[in-house]
């Protein structure tokens, strides 16, 4: 079993070395990116929805204000975030009306029994105990009922599954998102955006911009509300997961890997998330957020980065994007 | 379950001299052969490893009180000196987390309730006078202490942005291996390979002793619970942790000789190291829960004064549940991108465990149904288990659904159930254990009063501590995390009182040990009656030295 594995990593790997070199060529300039980020007191990063390239001719939708309560966990909350997708609401449908109700009336009825057999069943009440130790009929009954709530559970679960990994259409907005230590970086390889990186803001830059501390980056992860949208998703250096409550997305950026997750944000808006694999040092430090534009801000927003329109040049597309300087961007900010 | 008679307790009074010659103090205690004194050290060893990782919880829980970086600084100071960097500082954080979780798994837990109460009770239970290897038990015992003080070592050397390992206790590549430079992981691989070793030493000797050492007339069916659970649960040892050590040893070759297992510029792949290390780790909860289960079966029934109900139901609920905790491991992985079908294969067999536990559930509430039951506080503990454990199996059926999981992988949710599952499965299992056993293994009566006063504190504590965090998990608050959004702030409040609560009640246990083994009535064989009628209560409490120089006759 092991050495299949072995093998299944082997093979599945061959061309990984090359993936990652170029992995390790953008974390450079990425790195270079965020020093400079750091170095420059960068007065427009808390206030641009993304950085704007210098050459834009068009200019960018302004940065979007977050709902109190939208997008990110509400104080003393006891639920699940409000959610924005699709399979969100499936999901969320799953567990508030199935999963939650069921535990719950099971937890209940264990209580209950319990109470009644140590009140019924106390010394003083029932000095001599019954020898019964056999029942066929209710060991029968108390194995066969679970297993048949446990088949309630499971189709909708199933279906919930079959639903999240529907593949995305063709004309799906991707994005390939990497996880570095400790910073996201987002390229738009269709649009021929190059790669930018999001760092955290700081705790007067977040409140000044009134985003919640934590949460809030310099740049954002733009996407449009209503496409369908297909992230792209590796690690550089070690595995982070990207991970955004209220859209019902987290999948692990592993270094080596290319992992998929499609989904469609209904609302624009600003959605937070925050890297949910231990990745060292500055694991809390290194939070998502998506600004979902309506479609024909989002167009804008592409052009106002220099990229182009999906299905405009759809040849070069490809092209363009691992031979665009990475990082350059970001430089600017 | 037969009800068990043996009839040789006049026997010991007889020889009682030659049966309680002791050792003098160094070899008693330093080259013990006797289970019942490794027994005993290794009790000592897990409530000691106990009140560190305890402690280390307590600064987690004092950091995490309110949002914004509060002592953690401070610390760091004080560990990797005065000019600790705020890097620093965070990565203490995770030597925190590393250090509390590969505690309590592999130095609390492990030795209290397998080398503990497995040691003290297995043989005596089957009618045997000692383990098949005595001196292999011995070993195994002091393994563990140069793989504790490799541990604790480490949080003093550089493992990276700062002094200790920081990797998680399940110490995942590239983190551990390309992400961690310094020597601090290589001492917590080496730890981990010696509790491993130790462990595996231990499963051979108990599954040698319960299956050739049972006294005449102890068949398989008629084994108490609790040994059965242990035999299953060396079993599960025996199969598990080489499988850890071959995955950790490839960490080491991969940090320190160049091979890349784990690393995809090598054509490795870390996903494999997730892979291996689940496939010992599943069924590790497994290896800490089922002793549990063994010891609450043996209460409950005593304390009801019934035979367990569906005696081989429960045992082959055992067997199932350890068998099917074999194949279930990647539930712990649904994230990291596993096709479709797999993550469905994974769903719905982690379900199937919910069925064997469901019917433990049930049995324990049917061998009370029925009893006549004196509320002593090891019942006490077990009644608290069985709800406790309950709530933290069905939080379970919650995440076993890899979809819903996209949102509470890696939460404080799993946090909560596992702790459901662990801190009030496996630690209310320790403690009804222990508050059973303690008249036997001591020779005296713990306090009744202080007893349930421990309970109701810890009760108390443990639930104001754990359950705000499943709000936490489904608000999607990750795990590992020093800091929060203020969002969080109320319920991180709630949880650190909760432990202060706790903490209170773990304070009642030991003015409770001290104050009866000082000043505890005397204990009889038996202080349980008539429900009690396992072999252990046939014996004087303490035990002879030596037992069943005579095998005692099962029929």
């Amino acid at each position: 079993m092991v050495k299949s594995l072995v093998l299944a990593g082997l093979l599945a790997f061959a061309p990984a070395s090359a993936l990652n070199s170029q992995a390790l060529a953008q974390d450079n300039s990425a790195v270079a990116a965020a020093a400079d980020n750091a170095a420059a007191p960068a007065e427009s990063a808390g206030n641009a929805a993304a950085p704007a390239a210098e050459t834009a001719k068009v200019a960018a939708p302004a940065r979007m204000k977050p709902t109190e309560g939208i997008g990110m966990p509400r104080p003393g909350e006891i639920t699940l975030q409000e959610q924005f997708s699709p399979t969100g609401h499936t999901a969320r449908w799953l567990h508030d009306v199935l999963l939650l109700p069921l535990i719950t009336i099971i937890s209940v009825f264990v209580l209950l029994l319990m109470l009644y057999v140590m009140v019924r069943f106390r010394r003083s009440a029932n000095p001599v105990p019954s020898k019964t130790s056999h029942n066929a009929l209710i060991e029968v009954l108390w194995t066969v009922v679970p297993v048949i709530i446990l088949l309630v559970i499971a189709v909708p679960s199933i279906g919930l599954l079959a639903d999240q990994y529907k593949p995305a259409p063709k004309d799906a907005v991707t994005v390939k998102v990497t996880g570095y230590q400790w910073y996201w970086g987002y390229e738009y390889p269709d649009n021929g955006i190059p790669e930018f990186v999001s760092n955290m803001l700081p705790k007067e830059k977040a409140e000044a911009n009134g985003e919640p501390y934590l949460l809030a980056s310099d740049t954002r992860l733009v996407l449009p509300a209503g496409r369908p949208i297909k992230l792209i998703i590796t690690g550089a250096d070690v595995i982070h997961a990207f991970a955004v409550p209220s859209l019902w997305v987290k999948m692990d950026a592993v270094p080596g890997r290319l992992n998929e997750k499609t989904f469609t944000i209904e609302k624009p808006g600003v959605y937070y998330g925050q890297c949910s694999e231990l990745c060292g040092a500055r694991h809390a430090f290194m939070p998502i957020a998506i600004e979902a534009l309506p479609p024909a801000q989002f167009d804008q927003w592409v052009l106002s980065q220099g990229g182009k329109l999906q299905g405009a040049a759809p040849a070069a597309s490809a092209a363009a994007a691992p031979a665009a300087p990475a990082a350059a961007p970001a430089e600017k900010l | 379950m037969t009800t068990i008679t043996a009839d040789h307790h006049g026997d010991h009074a007889h020889d009682h001299h030659d049966a309680d010659h002791k050792p003098a103090f160094f070899q008693r205690w330093f080259m013990s052969t006797n289970h019942k004194d490794i027994g005993t050290l290794y009790l000592i060893f897990a409530i000691l490893a106990g009140v560190i990782g305890g402690a280390i919880s307590g600064l987690m829980r004092a950091e995490l009180a309110q949002p914004g970086i509060q002592y953690l600084h401070t610390w760091a100071q004080m560990t990797d000196g005065p000019s600790a960097t705020l890097d620093q500082a965070y990565h203490l954080w995770n030597v925190l987390i590393t250090a509390h979780g590969l505690i309590m798994v592999f130095f609390m837990v492990m030795p209290a309730i397998i080398g503990g109460f497995g040691n003290w009770f297995v043989p005596i239970m089957i009618g045997a006078p000692d383990m098949a290897f005595p001196r292999m038990n011995n070993i195994s015992f002091w393994l563990l202490i140069p793989a504790f003080a490799l541990l604790l070592g480490s949080t003093f050397v550089p493992g990276g942005t700062g002094n200790g390992a920081g990797t998680g206790w399940t110490v995942y590549a590239p983190l551990s291996t390309s992400g961690s430079a310094g020597p601090a992981v290589d001492m917590a691989i080496l730890s981990l390979h010696i509790a491993g070793a130790s462990s595996i030493l231990g499963a051979v000797n108990f599954i040698t002793t319960i299956l050739n050492m049972r006294a005449p007339g102890m068949t398989l069916h008629k084994m108490p619970l609790f040994v059965w659970s242990v035999l299953v649960t060396a079993f599960l040892l025996l199969l598990a942790l080489p499988v850890l050590a071959a995955a950790i040893t490839m960490l080491l070759t991969d940090r320190n000789f160049g091979t890349t297992f784990y690393d995809a510029a090598g054509g490795g792949d870390p996903e494999l190291y997730q892979h291996l290390f689940w496939f010992f780790g599943h069924p590790e909860v497994y290896i800490m829960i089922l002793p549990g289960f063994g010891i609450i079966s043996q209460i409950v029934s005593t304390f009801s004064r019934k035979p367990v109900f569906g005696y081989l139901g429960m045992a082959y609920a055992m067997v199932a549940i350890g068998v099917v905790g074999f194949v279930v491991w990647a539930h712990h992985m649904f994230t990291t991108g596993m096709s479709v079908n797999v993550k469905m294969y994974f769903t719905a067999a982690t379900m199937v465990i919910a069925v064997p536990t469901g019917i433990k559930i049930f049995s324990w509430i049917a061998t009370i149904w029925g009893g006549s039951i004196s509320y002593k506080t090891p019942m006490v503990w077990a009644l608290g288990f069985i709800f406790l454990f309950t709530v933290g199996g069905v939080t379970g059926v919650v995440l076993a659904n890899g979809g819903v999981d996209d949102v509470l992988h890696d939460t404080y949710y799993v946090v909560a159930h596992f702790h459901y599952v662990l801190s009030l499965g496996a630690v209310f299992g320790l403690f009804a254990g222990f508050y059973y056993w303690f008249p036997k293994m001591s020779g005296r009566m713990y306090s009744e009063f202080l007893g349930h006063l421990h309970f109701w504190v810890f009760f108390v504590g443990v639930n104001l501590l754990f359950f705000p965090m499943h709000f936490l998990g489904l608000s999607g608050m990750p795990r590992r995390y020093p800091d929060y959004p203020e969002a969080f702030a109320y319920w991180n409040s709630v949880a650190s009182h909760g432990y202060e609560i706790m903490a209170v009640g773990v304070l009642i246990f030991f003015v409770n040990v001290f104050w009866s083994l000082a000043f505890g009535k005397k204990a009889e064989g038996n202080p349980w009656g008539e429900g009690a009628t396992t072999l252990e209560w046939t014996l004087p409490s303490p035990p002879p030295f030596h037992q069943f120089e005579t095998l005692p006759v099962i029929d």
